[in-house]
């Protein structure tokens, strides 16, 4: 058998792409890098326990903290999700299924242009169809907003991991008598869970750092509120409003609640991976 | 409705296949009249007639594409959620069209289980892929009953020594052959009259597709079992009768031993001894 050696062109090229590669990574992950350092560098200055329990100070005041921007974005992510979660899982059972029908691919359409939207345009018709029928700001008007933007996101997962699923386990349901609806809900979209879980973290931490949708929509608010009908303050409008004073003290915060935010979103993360490993181990997968 | 496009006919040395006629007395379990099967415009299987009788068990042979296993799967309706899928006659099980109006399709196939080629547990544990189907028919009366079916059929699929310390573990980690007679198991538990088996033993190895072969011998006392196989070797041990098709037709249905020893027709005889295709 002649076996020829590999020429060194060959090798030099393969190693150059290689090289190329590897180098793409560098790059892509040296503003995360740098995004990081910054933010935890600045921020870890200002962080102390006040900046977790005390509200905003009057300007001029040094200190206080952002403990009502905390719990507003968590107030109204988890509103937010309230809407999204079952109508976008709800839709993406609905792509997946019946995926070849004209009214399928409208949805879809429909779904990846709204997704594609900008986030300043959600809040404007949140403004239209929530503010001003209300007549003033609102946390229900953020998380309105919030959760239109969540809701293609989720859907599109949903129906890509579903489709993921192979029809073996359809078939296998429908021969023991199981209905159609049955064999989507006890053995489909559950195969399919732990995926869906974290696309609706993600989702989740994505509209976590959205700031443009809530600023005509739950606006801001300089006091502790968890009213749904009030306007209620978030650690993204917080941290712009902040970042844009002439206040040395309120730069300083705002570096404190974009590290608070990032780290809110990094646990969510991580929190939804260990949930999806969990059930994906019970399950064997 | 327009007169379907004919498929190659084969060469058939009788008049006419003569399926061998059951004793007056037995009742058909399944009993299939003048059966046409389309994928969109393209014709499948062309006028299968072929009546089986109860508690045994009818293996269906032939060479890859000749129809078999959609002709397995038009006696459950499963290949009703393939798009553009038609079927054109009669296919009675306990003397009722299964394609008549009015039948519901759902109940029905509780009663015609099905294995499939490649084993398809659900990934859930063990115990719940066997309580799947008493679950959503809601056939068990309480917990003790639930877990009392669970156990018999393990028993009847021969896998209730190897898991019953490990039912609650994923069913994903059981060997190959272990998933399947799961499935099998998951299917009995529903208690099917008939089993439709899609090559169940096609990606096992020899030793487990002998298990899953002596469980066959002893499912038939009380099901009626239809095995497609691609294995001759196999339908010649399994079953008590078997059924040749050829392009989309049934070219000769008859006693196994027979089939295997004397067969009617020329092309099954020139397909068991490999001597074409």
């Amino acid at each position: 058998m002649n076996v020829r050696r590999t020429p060194p062109a060959r090798k030099i090229l393969s190693a150059l792409f290689v090289g190329a590669c590897g180098l793409g990574v560098v790059v892509a992950l040296i503003p995360l890098a740098f995004v990081l350092f910054f933010v935890i560098s600045q921020g870890v200055q200002s962080l102390n326990l006040d900046f977790f329990l005390h509200n905003p100070r009057p300007v001029g005041e040094v200190g206080g903290g952002m403990a009502n921007a905390i719990v507003g974005t968590l107030i109204l992510t988890g509103l937010a999700a309230t809407l999204a979660v079952p109508i976008g899982i709800l839709s993406g059972v609905y792509l997946s299924e019946y995926r070849g029908s004209r009214f399928a691919s409208t949805v879809r359409f429909a779904a990846d242009t709204l997704n594609g939207v900008p986030s300043i345009v959600i809040g404007v018709f949140a403004y239209a169809v929530v503010v001003l029928p209300l007549g003033h700001f609102s946390t229900l008007a953020g998380g309105f907003a919030l959760g239109i933007m969540m809701i293609p996101i989720i859907a599109r997962t949903t129906e890509e991991l579903l489709l993921l699923v192979p029809n073996a386990l359809r078939e296998g349901a429908l021969a023991l008598g199981a209905t159609r609806g049955r064999a989507v809900f006890s053995v489909i979209v559950p195969a399919a869970l732990p995926g869906i879980i974290t696309g609706v973290v993600l989702a989740l931490a994505r509209i976590a750092g959205e700031t443009a949708p809530l600023l005509f929509t739950s606006f801001n608010n300089a006091f502790f509120s968890t009213s749904l009908t009030q306007p209620i303050s978030s650690i993204t409008v917080q941290v712009f409003t902040y970042a844009i004073s002439p206040y040395e003290d309120w730069h300083r915060q705002a570096w404190a609640g974009a590290l608070v935010l990032v780290t809110i979103v990094l646990i969510c993360s991580m929190a939804a991976r260990t949930a999806a490993a969990r059930v994906g181990r019970i399950r064997g997968q | 409705m327009n007169p379907p496009a004919r498929l190659p006919r084969p060469v058939v040395r009788g008049s006419q296949t003569s399926p061998p006629a059951p004793a007056a007395d037995v009742r058909l379990k399944i009993d299939v009249e003048h059966l046409f099967f389309f994928y969109g415009e393209k014709l499948a299987l062309e006028d299968i007639s072929i009546k089986i009788q109860p508690n045994v068990v009818t293996a269906f042979i032939g060479p890859s594409g000749c129809g078999k296993s959609t002709f397995l799967r038009t006696l459950n309706r499963m290949n009703d959620i393939i798009p553009g899928a038609r079927v054109e006659g009669r296919v009675c099980v306990d003397g009722n069209d299964i394609y008549g109006p009015g039948v519901d399709v759902v109940a029905m196939r509780r009663k015609v289980g099905m294995v499939f080629q490649k084993s398809n547990p659900f990934p859930k544990s063990i115990f719940e892929n066997v309580a799947y189907g008493i679950r959503i028919n809601r056939m068990a009366t309480s917990k003790s009953d639930l877990a009392g079916r669970v156990e018999e059929s393990l028993k009847q699929a021969a896998l209730w020594d190897e898991v019953k310390d490990r039912l609650h573990e994923s069913a994903l980690a059981l060997s190959g052959g272990q998933q399947q007679r799961l499935c099998i198991a998951r299917a009995l538990a529903v208690k099917p009259d008939i089993i439709l088996m899609d090559e169940p033993a096609s990606a096992l190895d020899p030793i487990a597709t002998q298990r899953i072969e002596e469980l066959i011998y002893h499912l038939k006392t009380n099901f009626t079992i239809v095995i497609v196989t691609h294995n001759m070797q196999q339908a010649a041990r399994v079953s008590d009768f078997t059924a040749f098709f050829w392009l989309g037709h049934l070219v000769e249905y008859e006693r196994t031993d027979k089939m295997f020893t004397n067969p009617t027709e020329k092309l099954t005889e020139d397909y068991l001894t490999g001597r074409f295709g």
